[in-house]
């Protein structure tokens, strides 16, 4: 990469996408800076950069932007074509692997939203939900190192919610959705993601995180009195 | 290398829609198969047991479900045909974010102003204009908003043209007096064969919503 790239990311900490862009851009070893977003005081900057969605993450190269981070992580291995090849060559794989990062943003990702964010009845139902969809993506990594196959790619820098993130956010809610009795092959495969350096790198803080989301769940309760 | 494919669609699909579209566009041949969704066939929830939805596209007894990756999966095996998708990694950065803001905006939009009545419904009405006139800022002066030929953006947003005459009487409001330019680029799609052979009369779907409504009590 030549002296003139310029990499910078709008982003947030606690965020699993805005993680997940870093993800990919350390285990390519591509240098960026970083810009912490306030979400309560979105930046005259990140508007700019995101003008119809106003979220992180945002990728700025060379001053073109580039939001939502599926597209950003299709876009960082379009870009940068050295090791790790994030998503395959071949046309059925790479539809496999679209396939599963839809349904963990699409459907586990929103569900434990409905999770974090319902009591009662409605919680139950969602925590029922989110565990089956989990049980789908356990099915996919069964046997496998890697979600992708033979190394880190695509669906596990998109599953990375699952290494720091999800756990974080059951222990603040007090519930047990996941463990390596009920997943023991995501299980398996969150301590080979552990022992990635660049994996580690992107740890979300915990006790930092606890505070974070208990402070959301409150503000939120109190808003919906 | 065609092969043996199979569309499992539900005509009024706008997502069965793009796949018929991008197929037609590269002259490919296919089997399409009609699903009726209140009895789906064995063979649909056996290729998609995940969302049990069509479209589902079978390419040698393989499936590849969910429209968008459909469309990205044929542009790929067949690339040497009316390519879709640009080869600039930013130019397809910027047809991804599109396609990702119609399928976050444009189907639940348009399904709110046939299903809702009153404020519910006069605020999907401003929000759905209010979209579409982004995506005209975003076509510009542009033949297509894949520039000189059909490209990604258009085939995952025109389908919906056949469910307007639909919004457009449910809503009581003309889409095309507040989105000329919309309307304009809809017009140059319907003149390819592609989209015009892919995409239902939408008399015929506006009589399908209003079944919709009887059978689940919406006035």
């Amino acid at each position: 990469m030549g002296d003139d790239e310029e990499v910078k990311v709008f982003g947030m900490w606690a965020s699993p996408y805005s993680r997940r862009v870093e993800l990919a851009l350390k285990l390519k070893g591509i240098p960026y800076e970083y810009i912490e977003e306030d979400l309560s005081n979105k930046s005259a900057l990140l508007i700019q950069h995101n003008p119809v969605h106003q979220k992180i993450p945002v990728l700025v190269h060379n001053g073109k932007s580039i939001p939502e981070s599926l597209v950003i992580l299709e876009y960082i291995d379009e870009t940068w074509r050295n090791n790790p090849i994030l998503l395959s060559q071949d046309p059925y794989d790479r539809a496999m692997a679209r396939f599963w990062a839809k349904f963990i943003d699409e459907k586990i990702l929103s569900t434990t939203r409905k999770v974090s964010f319902t009591t009662g009845k409605e919680q139950e139902h969602a925590i029922e939900e989110v565990t089956e969809q989990l049980k789908l993506l356990e099915n996919e990594v069964k046997g496998k190192a890697y979600f992708g196959g033979e190394g880190i790619g695509y669906v596990d820098i998109v599953a990375n919610f699952l290494v720091f993130w999800f756990g974080n956010l059951q222990e603040a809610l007090g519930i047990n959705i996941f463990s390596q009795h009920k997943f023991p092959f995501i299980f398996e495969w969150i301590q080979k993601q552990l022992k990635i350096d660049m994996v580690d790198e992107c740890r979300i803080p915990k006790d930092k995180h606890l505070t974070y989301i208990q402070t959301r769940l409150a503000a939120f309760k109190s808003a919906s009195k | 290398m065609a092969g043996e494919l199979v569309l499992l669609d539900f005509w009024p699909s706008p997502f069965g829609m793009r796949s018929r579209i991008a197929l037609a566009e590269k002259g490919i041949p296919y089997e399409y198969r009609e699903e009726d969704l209140r009895n789906k066939s064995d063979l649909l929830l056996q290729m998609n047991p995940v969302h049990k939805k069509i479209p589902v596209l079978i390419h040698n007894g393989k499936p590849v479900c969910e429209s968008v990756i459909q469309v990205q999966y044929i542009d790929e095996v067949w690339h040497d045909k009316a390519p879709l998708i640009p080869s600039d990694p930013y130019q397809r950065a910027v047809a991804r974010f599109w396609v990702d803001f119609i399928d976050k905006k444009i189907y639940e939009l348009g399904s709110k102003i046939w299903k809702t009545k009153g404020e519910e419904q006069a605020n999907a009405k401003k929000e759905f204009i209010e979209c579409l006139k982004l995506l005209e800022g975003e076509l510009g002066d542009k033949t297509y908003f894949g520039g000189e030929s059909l490209g990604y953006v258009d085939v995952a947003l025109v389908p919906f043209y056949s469910w307007f005459y639909a919004y457009e009487k449910c809503g009581d409001f003309s889409i095309e007096a507040e989105c000329p330019k919309m309307i304009a680029w809809v017009k140059r799609c319907m003149q390819k064969e592609s989209v015009a052979k892919s995409l239902p009369d939408q008399e015929k779907v506006y009589e399908f919503i209003l079944q919709l409504k009887k059978v689940f009590g919406i006035e």
